[in-house]
């Protein structure tokens, strides 16, 4: 009889060694995709994994690609701790971007010296409601948040679209679907000369330690940990899951907004289409690979950010799709779940024994 | 009644097929306890392998066959993670719908913009001269016709044949069931199988017969709908009938509404079947809770014999 044996104890190598050959293993199937379309999958290589991080140039636009992922990746992190699966970083993103464009251009705020400061709080607030208007479904009345997060990314996008083609859009756009131009004083400033990395990356990693502290230092971080491990016991010592859930899914909603702040008013400098090529779904591998580490998110964040930016130049050079990129991710997540679960436990032949009861490992629900 | 709202009923069934063969699909994986978020995934990539099949064949019968065997094929992977290795659901179909909405937009770049060809509506004799059911029901094409053969067939299995027995068993207490000598992963297995397979003639419908033509990420979403969908039908094929026919009317009340010139925003009208199925399945979470009518107890949660 073969059966799979839960280890003691993983390998201590194997926290490192596992990631890194699943991420191998599924560079090695998409190559398999990429020679049956008729695509030279080195060539394809060479330009996904030498772009990013081969020149000062590559290094500091895969930061720009890294900052939306670090922030929406945490509004994934966040809910996933309270085993909420806030699959809505995405519209949430673009609520963010709505929220900026708003203040920016159409407030006498966007000209006044605060303008700057009064963009990232619209975009914040922007993301929260709409990541609120999905918990508050679940926290009351128990609606699946995992399908009405997805849904509403939905809506966003064709909101945005709404916005763009309708009332915002630019009379000086020329027929295009851009919103005018932000006010300079609106615009997130770059912070490192001769790139595009913007304060918002500063603001990610502010909130990455934000989000350590709160969540391994305070009392309210551990009872989002207790009610992660066991809801049910938590209830019992009188947390409240209704509170603790809209205020997760509003901080959530607040960082993937913030993502979106910064790709309208930093990197686009409007409200435009395709503000984002798929960030909040990533963040969701994001979030997984990082085993729900919000320190472990900015590395991963960075890689898959590179990842993005190789896209970009698979692009110009091969005429690829960016969507060879979201396969790949899709590839790489399926075999770092099949390496964790190896890592987890060793394949045992011919023997039996009894199982020790356990919880899955970095499991969510 | 008048020809136009006949014909905006028709609209609605057919606007109703994708997403009945998907929900019918899941409904089938998650009554044997498996959650599938890879719905939407795999619509997608079947939607572009019967477009894809059907325009070098000219034949929608083998597109079709093409579609519901790729909807199979992505399927095993999930099954493989999610029953073999017991990894997390959520996240396996998550990744499943990632790689496959990115492999079909990759795969199918060339066949954007390519013209189609696909099913054509067949009338049936006799039952498409019924007034009213008639113009509405049976003035369709094949595949919805195969629709409409699939929920009854789906319905019987579930609940008058030992095969449904065993899969209940199976998403009710799995335990129990091996205790039987019910093989627990071949039945999730085959289930999970099915729900791809029915995905796929969902997604076949999209591009062969709902529309000739292939664009990036057609499905806009419906995957997702038909996994709220299933809630709606408590996991009952019967129910998911009038779900599907639901999101239809709501989809093609929303194009009447946009064909007749309204001054109503084209995107607001669009987002009319996302809001539409989001207070469905909050009405149905209600009522669900209150008649406890329940999500087969072991949906998600791996099973192993000695665990």
């Amino acid at each position: 009889m073969i059966a799979l044996e839960r280890r003691e104890a993983p390998h201590p190598w194997a926290s490192f060694a596992i990631p890194l050959l699943s991420i191998a293993l599924a560079l090695a199937a998409g190559a398999v995709v990429l020679w049956l379309a008729g695509v030279n999958p080195l060539a394809a290589y060479a330009d996904l994994l030498g772009e990013p991080f081969g020149s000062g140039f590559g290094i500091g636009e895969t930061l720009v690609k890294a900052t939306p992922l670090i922030l929406t990746g945490l509004a994934v992190l966040l809910p996933a701790r309270m085993k909420l699966w806030n699959i809505g970083a995405e519209g949430q993103l673009q609520l963010g971007a709505i929220g900026a464009a708003w203040m920016a251009l159409f407030t006498p705020i966007g000209h006044s010296a605060v303008a700057m400061l009064a963009v990232v709080v619209a975009g914040m607030v922007a993301g929260a409601l709409w990541a609120l208007a999905a918990g508050a479904l679940r926290a009351w009345l128990d609606v699946n948040e995992t399908i009405t997060t997805l849904l509403m990314n939905y809506i966003a996008l064709l909101f945005v679209d709404h916005l763009i083609y309708g009332p915002w859009k630019d009379p000086a756009s020329r027929g295009f679907p851009l919103s005018a131009t932000f006010p300079q004083g609106a615009r997130l400033p770059f912070i490192i000369p001769g790139t595009r990395v913007h304060l918002g990356l500063l603001l990610a990693l502010v909130a990455v330690v934000i989000v350590t502290v709160a969540l391994y230092r305070t009392r309210w971080g551990l009872e989002v940990r207790v009610i992660g491990d066991n809801p049910r016991a938590a209830r019992y010592t009188g947390m409240s899951l209704v509170r603790h859930t809209l205020l997760i899914m509003g901080i959530a909603g607040a960082l993937a907004g913030l993502a979106g702040v910064g790709e309208a008013s930093a990197i686009a400098g409007r409200l435009q289409r395709g503000l984002s090529p798929g960030y909040g779904y990533t963040a969701i591998i994001v979030a997984w690979l990082a085993k729900l580490n919000p320190v472990a998110v900015v590395i991963v964040a960075v890689l898959l950010g590179g990842l993005y930016l190789g896209g970009d130049s698979l692009q110009i050079s091969l005429g690829l799709p960016i969507a060879v990129v979201n396969m790949l991710q899709g590839l790489i997540f399926f075999f770092v779940l099949g390496g964790e679960v190896l890592a987890g436990y060793r394949v045992a032949i011919g023997r039996r024994r009894v199982a020790p009861i356990s919880t899955g490992s970095g499991a969510v629900r | 009644m008048s020809p136009v709202t006949a014909a905006v009923l028709a609209a609605a069934v057919r606007a109703g097929t994708p997403v009945l063969f998907a929900t019918l699909g899941e409904i089938f994986a998650e009554r044997a306890g498996v959650l599938n978020l890879g719905v939407e995934g795999m619509m997608l990539a079947s939607a572009l392998a019967g477009f894809a099949v059907t325009a070098r064949t000219s034949n929608p019968w083998i597109g079709a066959a093409a579609a519901a065997a790729a909807g199979g094929c992505l399927s095993v992977i999930h099954a493989f993670l999610s029953v073999t290795l017991r990894a997390n659901q959520v996240a396996s179909g998550l990744a499943l719908t990632i790689f496959a909405t990115g492999m079909s937009a990759f795969l199918g770049r060339g066949y954007v913009g390519v013209p189609g060809s696909g099913f054509q509506s067949a009338p049936i004799p006799l039952f498409a001269q019924i007034p009213v059911l008639g113009p509405v029901l049976f003035q369709q094409d094949p595949l919805v016709y195969l629709s409409y053969a699939a929920v009854p067939v789906a319905w019987y299995v579930l609940y008058r044949t030992r095969w449904g027995l065993e899969i209940r068993a199976v998403g009710e207490q799995p335990e129990a069931a091996d205790a039987m000598g019910v093989d627990v992963a071949r039945v999730r297995y085959a289930c999970v199988i099915a729900g791809g397979v029915l995905a796929g003639l969902g997604g076949t419908f999209l591009s062969t017969a709902y529309t000739s033509m292939w664009i990036e990420n057609m499905t806009a979403g419906r995957g997702w709908i038909a996994l709220a969908l299933v809630i709606f039908a408590t996991w009952d094929p019967l129910r998911a009938v009038v779900g599907a026919y639901l999101f239809g009317g709501v989809n093609a009340l929303q194009l009447h509404i946009q064909a007749t010139g309204t001054s109503l925003p084209t995107y607001l009208l669009l987002m009319a079947p996302y809001v539409f199925t989001i207070v469905v399945l909050v009405i149905a979470t209600q009522e669900t809770a209150r008649k406890r009518l329940g999500t087969p107890a072991a949906l998600s949660v791996p099973y192993s014999r000695t665990g």
